[in-house]
């Protein structure tokens, strides 16, 4: 299996999409491409299983290297472990869903879709390398499609939220940049490559130094508190296809940095900063959960409420034990598919009712049962109904920081349990309000879903269906990359 | 007679000075035609200066080459020609063509002896050969009042500079008894009258390169020439002056490197903030381009800072991406302002409805100087940033670091401007010459290959690496 494909594959598609003559032919060429990434992935997954199976206990599977810029040790490597996998699968399922979501998309539509797979092609080649620098090049790369893609097809305060998302962005990627500099010069490997970086030992000082950097950058990303004020803006402004990459894709870059990069390199400093970790996160938490039942506008509801379930992902990672870490992976693929599934279903009904204020619904559920049912479904995965894929993963998270017995962490365990409570009345009290009750009157008649919507939300709800009732596959897949990460954090830590 | 190759690239611009004089004396030639013929000479002399290229010294040793020069030498030419393919809507208009081309090749001449000088004495010279053509360029939009105040801000300033830069000169002298490069580096010693010197000798590089407190002339002499001027004068002479830095002051200073790097911290960091502050405010796009580049010079002495082979190669590297880069930005700008006659940034609100392939020419200029990937510009910030870190000062790296996202904040004012904003009356759809688009479009591939393609860095890299180990330093 040829990890490079999965670079290939989206730029021939974004550059081939230039050259398309009308929006049919962009519509198609899309999806074909989107298609070809789908089964890609689905066939690197096998890949990945049949080679674990036959006893290759390698970190990363299917690696290559070659050089980049021989005089600064700069070299493109890439491969891939359980965590990536599962990443890539997320990734490939919210493009998919993604293009079919915009089908209907037809101001510049080659602009729209070019930027699309731009984006995807920097999540992409983010999640499979394993050298810092390809990594940083292709956290970048991401960060301009998502500006574009809201600021020219977004609505409400479009420019303002393109803006701040770009600028925090960036912001977080110039702490990245000084962290991995620093990184690379005071580990004394000079090297951004982070195979050969996991071997030696970082120097103490240094990991206490430019751990905090590393982590807040990939941490701006994911929406770590007090950093997470783009997030409702930025997700809330942009076109539907932008909000599900942004919040299904985008924000799980952060947390796979904060992972790959901050936890695994420097774990020591990755325990001494645990605490610190694990409040912001808790803040996250309870402040994203209790900000959501503010929100009258369905988009904000679930931009705040996707700080709140990000914050889960930080919660595992800075418990620092297996299970907690496993399941901050889980957390980040079941986050992934509900927001893009709870995205699409918004924008379903924005395009019909021409409005997002749950005040201005209500018996939608008559007009259109298809999309109110997926409505439903990415309801209750969010309050973390069993069943779907939120309750295994919030499960396993709130398992693995049970384990660690320090009052401050069983504090912090309670309140993030305590959260569940305070989704369940914003999302019971959003969904009950625009399905149930009599059908007020909109402009236009309203129609149920299209193929192509259903299309997506079948892939949505397929992914969360298969996470939520046979948890085995994903966890199995997760674990042992989960392990490598607290073999080092068990034996380094004093 | 043989080491006359050594001097092929001022041979060549000599001859074509010569040339442009014949031509300007012969018949009548129309603008037109005489464009085509410079342009074709051009390509000529940026073609012919790859090959052959020799190290060595002549003069007795007042002048010397290497292969690192000569690569600094063929991107500069390039520059040269694509300015000239870029700008060919307003040459074609001016009444007094040929005198552009004779100024414009003598300051380029002049350039060159600099890069190449092994002297103090030879160094002055052909930093005057450099500035005073480039002074009558600036007000070479005749009928412009601003234009001839630039000139004349271009003359004083420039004097001042020489002035001090004479001072330091002649102190070194003082101190020394030599003027040339290899003798003065064994003699120097850190004691206070050498640091003195120095520091007279670097405020006059600074003015030069507009190294923020010395950076004053620069927004005026900028807004106030013709377009092709200043992208000279952004690209072209802050280039040059990069160079002589790298090659020149690195080798000849190193006894005193701690002293040098200090001056060389504040000037980064004083030119990046301020720079970038005073950009975010600007309304003219050659204002705004010019405070941009006074940021961009903060990141290159960043690099500089680092005193590394690294550091040399990176600061080259940077500039060859800064030729493409803000040649792109200068050409659509350029394009738009000898059409249509406007220049804010509101202008060019709904610039992307009307033109969409020079919208997306400026975008991509602005994310490369942004330092955004995939283009070039992320891997020549990047490089400088590794460079300066290599020190351990990651104070300097956080500014830097910082700077970059100011500077992405004015820069997608831009791009926000052409593609977000409404606009009643956008400027019109403006058709492309072939020339142009030429130009645009070796600019767009630069941007987009230079950085991902690893060919050019490890040029330069291995140059530096060669020449370092080559001069008797």
């Amino acid at each position: 299996m040829n990890l490079t494909l999965l670079l290939i594959i989206p730029l021939l598609t974004a550059v081939g999409v230039l050259f398309c003559r009308n929006a049919q032919q962009v519509r198609w060429l899309s999806l074909a491409g989107a298609a070809v990434q789908f089964i890609l992935v689905m066939a690197l997954l096998f890949a990945f299983y049949a080679a674990r199976s036959n006893g290759n206990t390698d970190a990363f599977l299917f690696s290559e290297r070659c050089m980049w810029f021989a005089p600064l040790n700069i070299q493109f490597i890439t491969g891939a472990d359980g965590i990536s996998v599962s990443m890539l699968l997320l990734t490939a399922a919210v493009v998919l869903a993604g293009v079919l979501v915009s089908w209907k998309e037809e101001t510049m539509a080659k602009e729209f879709f070019f930027l699309l797979h731009l984006l995807a092609f920097g999540a992409y080649g983010f999640f499979i390398s394993l050298d810092v620098f390809t990594l940083f090049f292709f956290l970048e790369i991401a960060v301009i499609p998502k500006y574009l893609l809201i600021g020219i097809w977004g609505s409400g305060r479009k420019e303002y939220s393109a803006n701040k998302l770009a600028l925090m962005l960036m912001g977080g990627s110039a702490l990245v940049l000084i962290g991995m500099l620093g990184m690379y010069y005071q580990s004394g490997a000079n090297t951004f490559d982070l195979i050969r970086l996991s071997e030696v030992h970082i120097p103490y000082a240094t990991q206490l130094q430019f751990f905090p950097l590393l982590f807040l950058g990939f941490g701006v990303f994911t929406a770590i508190f007090p950093f997470h004020t783009w997030v409702p803006d930025g997700h809330s402004a942009a076109p539907t296809a932008g909000s599900m990459f942004l919040a299904g894709i985008s924000m799980k870059l952060g947390g796979y940095g904060c992972l790959r990069v901050a936890t695994y390199l420097m774990p020591d400093a990755a325990a001494y900063y645990a605490p610190y970790i694990i409040g912001l996160a808790t803040i996250a938490i309870i402040y994203g959960a209790f900000a959501t039942l503010m929100q009258t506008d369905l988009k904000y509801i679930n931009a705040y409420s996707s700080v709140s379930h990000c914050g889960f992902v930080l919660l595992g990672i800075g418990m620092l034990n297996q299970t907690a870490i496993t399941g901050a992976v889980m957390q980040m693929v079941s986050h992934g598919l509900m927001t893009a599934l709870f995205f699409a279903v918004i924008g379903m009904i924005y395009q019909r009712t021409h409005t997002r204020m749950v005040r201005q619904m209500g018996g939608l559920l008559k007009a259109m049962p298809f999309i109110m049912t997926v409505f439903f479904i990415a309801g209750l995965t969010s309050l973390g109904l069993p069943g779907f894929s939120g309750f295994v993963a919030e499960m396993t998270v709130l398992m693995g920081a049970w384990q660690n017995p320090k009052t401050m962490y069983r504090i912090a365990t309670i309140l993030a349990c305590a959260s569940i409570v305070v989704t369940a009345v914003y999302i019971l009290r959003a969904t009950g309000q625009v399905a149930m009750g009599p059908l007020k009157q909109h402009d236009e008649p309203l129609n149920d879903a299209r193929w192509y919507e259903k299309l997506a939300a079948f892939i949505l709800i397929a992914g969360i269906v298969a996470i939520g009732v046979a948890p085995f596959w994903l966890n199995d897949l997760i674990t042992p990359g989960a392990k490598i990460i607290m073999q080092k954090i068990v034996s380094l830590s004093r | 007679m043989t080491d006359l190759i050594l001097l092929k690239h001022e041979l060549l611009l000599t001859a074509l000075l010569l040339i442009f004089i014949l031509m300007k004396l012969g018949k009548d030639i129309s603008n037109s035609s005489f464009l085509k013929m410079s342009n074709a000479l051009l390509l000529i002399n940026f073609i012919i200066g790859f090959f052959g290229n020799q190290h060595g010294q002549m003069f007795a040793s007042m002048f010397q080459t290497n292969e690192l020069m000569a690569l600094q030498k063929n991107m500069l030419n390039g520059g040269l020609l694509l300015i000239s393919l870029s700008s060919s809507r307003w040459l074609n208009n001016h009444i007094h063509l040929p005198e552009f081309f004779m100024l414009i090749v003598a300051t380029l001449l002049g350039m060159f002896f600099m890069i190449s000088s092994n002297n103090l004495l030879v160094f002055y010279l052909a930093l005057e050969l450099a500035t005073i053509p480039l002074a009558a360029l600036c007000s070479f939009d005749l009928d412009k009042r601003q234009s001839s105040e630039a000139g004349m801000k271009m003359i004083m300033s420039s004097a001042f500079a020489s002035g001090i830069l004479l001072m330091g000169i002649s102190l070194v002298y003082g101190v020394t008894g030599t003027l040339a490069f290899t003798e003065m580096s064994s003699l120097i010693a850190s004691d206070h009258l050498t640091v003195f010197a120095l520091i007279l000798l670097f405020a006059g590089f600074a003015f030069k390169l507009s190294v923020v407190p010395f950076h004053l002339w620069t927004a005026d002499v900028y807004e106030g020439s013709p377009v092709a001027v200043t992208s000279y004068l952004s690209v072209i002479s802050k280039g040059a002056m990069v160079f002589v830095f790298t090659s020149v002051l690195y080798q000849v200073f190193k006894p005193m490197q701690e002293v040098m790097y200090q001056l060389i911290y504040i000037g980064a960091v004083l030119s990046m903030t301020i720079g970038n502050l005073f950009a975010m405010r600007q309304q003219n796009i050659k204002r705004f381009l010019a405070f941009s580049s006074i940021a961009q010079v903060g990141f290159i002495l960043t690099g500089i800072s680092g005193f590394s082979h690294t550091g040399a190669a990176s600061a080259t590297f940077f500039i060859l991406v800064y030729v493409f880069s803000n040649m792109a930005a200068f050409a659509v700008a350029g394009i738009v302002s000898s059409a249509i006659g406007r220049e804010t940034i509101d202008d060019y609100k709904g610039f992307y409805r009307t033109n969409p392939f020079l919208s997306w020419v400026l975008a991509i200029a602005l994310f490369s100087l942004a330092g955004i990937p995939p283009t070039a510009g992320f891997f020549g910030k990047f490089f400088l940033l590794s460079a300066g870190a290599a020190k351990g000062n990651y104070v300097l790296i956080t500014i830097a670091a910082l700077n970059m996202i100011i500077s992405l904040y004015y820069y997608l004012r831009i791009v926000r401007a052409m593609f977000m904003d409404k606009n009643e009356t956008p400027i019109g759809s403006v058709n492309l010459s072939f020339n142009e688009r030429a130009a645009i479009i070796i600019c767009i591939a630069g941007i987009l290959i230079s950085g991902i393609w690893n060919g050019p860095f490890h040029t330069i890299h291995h140059s530096v690496t060669e020449a370092f180990s080559i001069t008797p330093f």
